[in-house]
């Protein structure tokens, strides 16, 4: 008997119409497009049940239940309208140059986002849990600080000295954690975690220690100089805006981390790793060595996004610079996939809600709702049942769940 | 206790792994349930055990209709269970795994553990089993844990008892103990399902068979059948396992092992001063019982584990502290015991996988970027020349039939450069038509010149491939004989029997 | 034929060489203690108090030369890491106890030479009773922790259940006013977040440690909305609980130094003297807890032996964020009287180490806790003592120990076998 008479096993297909249209229902477009809508839908509830006037209103909603209506909906018209003007277009602007700035601090905000962003997707795709890159900020913060402010050289090349000495210093940090995973076995997430108390507490003691980074006229609180003219990076697009060089920083990284990832052989290495480590070890891997390239590579981008934060600003520096990138780019590599071109969409959003913050907060909405629709959109993204069970979408076909549950099914049953 | 199992059919999606099955267990006897790897036989027991719901049929106990809906159901009505992987949580004693689900309880829910350990001795001293109650069972053999997974069932008052595949981990003498073991419950009342694809066992114990194919009950055959005639039945065919291959034209020794020492995780040392080399041209297979430091050797061999003492040259060059990159560039091939662990990753494509070890050089690399062209016209190519069966090269790894993953660690190691190939367990998991492909394959590989390592633990496999056999007992290897050696001889040895 | 003996070789056990991790990393702590805290430290008057003014029985204090005093527990240290030393060589390992020892001798060290000259001298009583009212949420939250890794679900969660309990009881308490009323609705707002974190974990086997960061993340997201769209509007009304009363234990309290330390605190601080010990206990000795582990360890073995998996991971994570959200609450009407944003700062991540730390046993897991309470207030303390003191590296310290613990333990210590896989039932 030849082997091609024995039935081939071939996983079993849907009928092709079936099997598209489930594609597309639950497919990530779809999905994504929901989360995201659901997302702002419950911020919307959140503004209106505590919004005041909303609830004076509908106290007296017997009386005037038209009025009770239109005071919810002015409400989030107000807030998303807000949000829209603070990080789009200000439709309200007297000419174009104040209408299209607050699409340019979005892009502005964005800029560190996707660099850390896109540090923290690339360790998850090594296998990975680093939420590291708060403490790789913080030391990549010190080394262009003492760079930008201690050091004096020629324009550019002082700037150019000072992004390399923060990539450097977050890269030390991050090859720690690195070789720690790989020679002892530590579980990354709680060295990532302590790692990061350590840096703050190191960034505040630089900062607060004259002979290190306090400023010349420094006093109790922990605050550097200004960094020199010559490390600073410029405006991008004239005195109007405050965009700045960070924005080409950003679109290097986004490029570089594409190309490493999904031409190179080092991201096909990265991506067996973190797929299946033991079958890359007997691929000829060195593993640990994999670990301690990626989480010194992710740092390199969260170094960027220092960079980014210590050298765009005209006075000194605090901890506070930091502003909660490091943690925000944990929920911006998930909610990007991990991949390039997700990390920019998701990059871009968040700093949408940023760059519209201070709007809202005008408008008398407080933006921290934006917390809310932020943190939901990302929990909805990364567990599919809630927004399948919530829209009723059909489960995907043999693909992933089933398959995780066939997978392990065969495992039970043999 | 009566037990009748009336057309249980069980799905997974298109898959019908049961389909329409049959069966009737009397008090006190032996039922074998034959078949082969996948055939249906575990689905069934599980089944059975509560730990899946049967789409179709029912289960009678005494005539009347039961249904489990979980294995406390299953266990409450008298159905004990050994799997074929122990159920034993390895930090636990003997006592609390014994006890576990059903404790004996003091005050406010306290655990009476001396309860539990007189009830371990008193089954163990029934049964002759001499299993210390407070030992941890991470640190007993195999064969003993597979008595506590027994002593587990009986001390619930277990009137059927389900042997999965008990055979598979013990030495053929621990297998006569078990056998014995068997016959002794079954005297006492104890009902046995006995499942198995091993037609000598079988046909020692068997009361009554019945065997599955696919997911059918194809015959009950008399327990004095012949053992041919119960192959044919299992795998619905004639079956011929031996290879057609000519003599070896013995070349230069390429693999030369000397005096290894390897040490597993916990420095236990799992392979001791062993010593063979294999000569181009010639298929060497290592036998044994699973467990018997076989893994340990093939992991050391490929530099996966580090070497404690000793040598392993290839062609003359020393590989005893390379790397696993370094033995791979020297020309070895490597197929692994468990391709899913370590031969393949399941989320890449077919064209991904075909690449794994070939990432850092040409034809695959272009410098440091992936040369995607021809990347996937090799993987056409291989999927060709051995025969995948898949849509596409883009398909995962992980949705191809166990066969035909196989077929993508062995078309990866086999188009490579080679000197040497050293074969795990090549075809754990495979169904026949695949297994007589790779067989094909391996022994073309040793007929174009290459030095052949097997190791298996299938006595059958060994015999259908090996030019000379070295059997390996507790680390050491026993002896190295030739292909024309008896099983009866090889079983022995296994025992860890001398020549 | 005959059957091969087995002899040493075939499967027996090489002993592994000695370690000297221990052994050094306690000759280098103890030379610090010695040389710089001793040899170049300071000189000048140090002063322990022992009873707080208002105590029945007054200790007399102490006063003694810092040198002195740093020399000789310095001496006494590098006796201790040279034991350690002697039993590495002879290939055997150190004491828990010893080590344990060490701890608590160099912190009298460290203690000592922080207070010199100052006139306050070093108040036992203060530091140690603020160890430990500032360790509750930690050790509460770790006790949430073992609850869960336990069962084999591992609990990113912890910061966010700690400061939901922390929000729900500050605002319920305030709004009913009645601070129990605000401690019970603690525990169910921190339990209900806890089904979340289950049932996605258990039933939808969405990644445990990704749904533990965004349950966070949703958590001070709302958190912070209510504080500013909601709180701050009134917060007289809304925010402002204060405190449970102390409750001093007749006679206990009166003991010197303990007394006041253990037994003149909140309902707070004795709720974890019962939930540490009932938690150990049901864990080592009940038939509870050996179902549990078995979850944790193998659940498909737990399963064939009908224990219910799902049901014992579901109410197990429930029942620990329960008594997360107690630690929570003990944040606000426990110690500071009202919420702040982000108030637990990050604890809930210090929880998760503390329960590596503590190997994920009830009694060490405290015992962890109270060494980063201990760290907390040593650094307020520190300040007041001795200002120009670099607080920033003394806070670093406890981060430090527990990234030398967790890379020092890995491999030895291992993890609830299960911990973090989901399981699905075919």
């Amino acid at each position: 008997m030849t082997p091609k008479k024995i039935p081939s096993e071939i996983p079993a297909v849907d009928s092709k119409a079936n099997s598209v249209l489930r594609e597309i229902m639950s497919g990530d477009p779809v999905r994504i497009g929901l989360s995201i809508l659901l997302g702002f839908f419950i911020g919307a509830v959140f503004m209106v049940v505590f919004n005041e006037d909303v609830v004076k209103s509908w106290s007296n909603f017997g009386a005037d239940p038209s009025y009770a209506l239109s005071t919810v909906w002015w409400t989030i018209q107000d807030g998303y309208g807000a949000l829209f003007s603070g990080s789009v277009f200000n439709l309200g602007a007297d000419n174009f140059i104040d209408g299209i700035r607050p699409l340019t601090e979005t892009l502005r905000f964005a800029a560190p986002l996707i660099m850390a962003g896109l540090g923290v997707a690339l360790t998850f795709r090594v296998g990975l849990f680093n939420i590291g890159a708060t403490g790789q900020i913080m030391v990549g913060l010190a080394g262009a600080t003492f760079v930008s402010t201690r050091l004096h050289m020629p324009a550019i090349i002082h700037m150019l000295v000072a992004v390399l000495a923060a990539v450097l210093c977050a890269m030390v940090w991050g090859i720690i954690v690195g070789i720690l995973k790989a020679r002892t076995g530590a579980h990354e997430v709680i060295v990532t975690i302590m790692m990061n108390y350590v840096a703050t507490s190191l960034f505040t003691f630089f900062l607060r220690n004259p002979g290190m980074l306090l400023e010349a006229s420094g006093g109790g609180t922990p605050k550097s100089d200004h960094p020199d003219g010559t490390a600073k990076l410029g405006a991008l697009l004239g005195p109007d805006f405050n965009l700045h060089y960070g924005l080409i920083l950003a679109v290097l990284a986004v490029f570089i981390y594409w190309w490493l990832m999904e031409r190179s052989t080092f991201g096909y290495r990265f991506r067996m790793v973190g797929h299946n480590a033991t079958a890359a070890r007997a691929a000829g891997i060195k593993v640990e060595n994999t670990f301690i390239w990626a989480l010194a590579i992710s740092a390199a981008f969260a170094g960027l996004a220092a960079a980014n934060q210590g050298l765009s600003l005209d006075g000194g520096l605090t901890t506070s610079i930091e502003a909660g990138i490091g943690f925000d780019a944990i929920t911006v590599a998930l909610l990007g996939g991990s991949r390039a071109g997700g990390v920019v969409m998701a990059g871009l959003l968040f700093g949408a809600f940023k760059a519209g913050s201070s709007s809202m907060q005008f408008a008398g909405v407080s933006p921290e709702v934006l917390g809310v629709v932020k943190a939901l959109i990302v929990l909805f993204i990364a567990a599919p049942p809630i927004i399948r069970a919530l829209y009723r979408l059909p489960v995907p076909g043999p693909k992933i769940y089933e398959a995780a549950k066939k997978a392990k099914e065969a495992k039970v049953i043999k | 206790m009566k037990l009748e199992l009336r057309n249980i059919t069980k799905r997974f999606g298109a898959l019908v792994a049961n389909d329409q099955i049959s069966l009737t267990l009397a008090p006190g006897e032996i039922h074998s349930l034959l078949g082969e790897n996948g055939a249906g036989k575990s689905t069934l027991m599980n089944v059975l055990y509560g730990l899946l719901q049967p789409d179709e049929g029912e289960i009678l106990i005494d005539d009347k209709p039961v249904s489990f809906s979980g294995p406390g159901d299953a266990m409450a009505a008298g159905i004990g269970m050994v799997h074929q992987h122990f159920m034993l949580i390895p930090v636990f004693t003997v006592a609390e795994n014994v006890v576990l689900g059903h404790e004996p309880t003091g005050v406010l829910g306290t655990l009476d553990l001396p309860a539990a350990r007189k009830l371990v001795k008193e089954i163990s001293d029934r049964f002759g089993f001499d299993i210390d109650p407070d030992a941890k069972i991470q640190d007993l053999p195999v064969g003993a844990q597979q008595r506590v997974e027994i002593i587990k069932s009986l001390a619930r008052n277990a009137k059927i008892l389900v042997l999965d595949e008990p055979t598979a981990v013990l030495t053929p003498q621990e297998t006569d103990e078990l056998m014995q073991i068997m016959r002794d419950l079954a005297k006492s009342g104890t009902s046995i399902i006995f499942i198995t694809h091993k037609l000598r066992e079988v046909q020692q114990v068997s009361d009554r068979i019945t065997v599955i194919r696919l997911g059918k009950v194809v015959a009950s055959p008399s327990p004095k059948a012949s053992a041919s005639e119960l192959a044919s039945l299992m795998v619905g065919r004639e079956v011929d396992l031996n290879v057609k291959r000519k003599a070896p034209k013995l070349g230069a020794e390429t693999l030369v092992i000397e005096n290894l020492t390897v040490l597993d995780d916990r420095s236990h040392q799992m392979v001791d001063g062993v010593s063979f080399s294999v000569h181009d041209g010639e298929v060497l297979a290592i036998a044994g019982v699973q467990g018997n430091g076989q893994t340990e050797l093939a992991e050391a061999i490929l530099g996966l584990r580090k070497i404690h003492s000793g040598t392993i040259h290839v062609a003359g060059r020393d590989l005893t502290k390379s790397t696993v990159r370094e033995v791979l560039e020297a020309g070895l091939g490597y197929i692994p015991e468990d391709r899913k662990k370590d031969g393949l990753v399941g989320d890449f494509t077919i064209a991904e996988n075909l690449m794994l070890d070939g990432s850092y050089s040409a034809p695959f690399a272009k410098g440091v970027q992936i040369d995607f062209e021809a990347r996937d016209r090799i993987a056409n190519e291989l999927i060709q020349e051995f025969d995948i069966r898949t849509p596409s090269a883009e398909t995962l790894a992980k949705q191809l039939s166990g066969g035909n993953q196989q077929k993508v660690v062995v078309a990866r190691e086999l188009s490579r450069e080679l000197k040497v190939l050293v074969a795990s367990q090549p075809t754990r998991g495979v169904d026949v038509g695949s297994i007589e492909f790779i067989h094909e394959q391996i022994i073309a590989a040793r007929d174009s010149g290459k030095s052949v390592l097997i190791i298996s633990t299938e006595l059958d496999e060994v015999l259908a491939l090996a030019d000379r056999i070295a059997v390996m007992y507790r680390g050491r290897i026993v002896g190295i004989v030739d292909a024309k050696t008896t099983r009866e001889k090889l079983g022995k040895m296994m025992a860890g029997i001398a020549a | 034929m005959s059957k091969i003996e087995v002899t040493p070789g075939m499967f027996s056990k090489v002993e592994a060489k000695p370690s000297f991790k221990t052994a050094i990393t306690l000759l280098s702590s103890a030379l610090v203690v010695f040389v710089f805290f001793g040899l170049l430290g300071k000189a000048g008057d140090v002063k322990f108090v022992w009873s707080d003014k208002r105590e029945l029985i007054q200790l007399p204090q102490w006063v003694i030369s810092s040198t002195t005093l740093c020399l000789t527990v310095g001496g006494l240290l590098l006796a201790i890491a040279a034991v350690s030393l002697w039993l590495a060589i002879r290939e055997k390992k150190t004491p828990v106890w010893l080590v344990a020892v060490f701890g608590l001798l160099a912190m009298f060290a460290l203690l000592g030479w922080l207070a010199t000259g100052a006139t306050q001298g070093v108040q036992m009583v203060f530091i140690l009773s603020n160890t430990l009212v500032l360790a509750i949420p930690l050790i509460l939250g770790g006790m949430a922790g073992i609850m869960s890794e336990r069962v084999g679900v591992v609990n990113i969660a912890i910061e966010g259940q700690l400061l939901t309990g922390a929000f729900v009881s500050s605002v319920v308490g305030t709004m009913t006013g009645n601070l129990y009323l605000g401690l019970v609705s603690a525990m169910i707002a921190s339990g209900l977040l806890s089904m979340a974190l289950a049932s996605l974990a258990i039933k939808y086997l969405v990644d445990q440690i990704i749904i533990g960061v965004l349950l966070n993340v949703l958590v001070i997201g709302v958190t912070n909305f209510l504080h500013s769209a909601w709180l701050d509007n009134d917060s007289a009304h809304l925010n402002f609980p204060g405190t449970f009363d102390k409750i001093s234990i007749p006679f206990l309290s009166d003991i010197p130094v303990i007394g006041q330390v253990l037994f003149d605190n909140r309902i707070t601080v004795y709720l974890m003297f019962i939930i540490v010990p009932v938690l150990w206990f049901v864990l080592f000795r009940t038939r509870l807890g050996l179902r549990a582990r078995a979850v944790g360890e193998h659940p498909l073995a737990a399963d064939t032996v009908g224990i219910n998996v799902a049901m014992t991971r579901f109410w197990w994570v429930t029942i620990g964020g329960m008594i997360a959200g107690l630690g929570g609450a003990a944040l606000t009407i426990g110690n500071v009287g009202s919420f702040g944003r982000e108030m637990s700062g990050g604890q809930g991540f210090i929880a998760l180490a503390v329960v590596i730390l503590g190997r994920w046993q009830p009694i060490y897991v405290t015992l962890s806790a109270l060494l980063f309470g201990f760290t907390i207030i040593l650094r307020i303390w520190a300040n007041q003592v001795s200002p120009g003191i670099p607080v920033d590296l003394i806070t670093m310290v406890p981060y430090l120990v527990t990234l030398v613990a967790v890379a020092g333990f890995a491999g030895k210590v291992k993890a609830p076998a299960a911990s973090g896989q989901p399981y699905i039932k075919g």
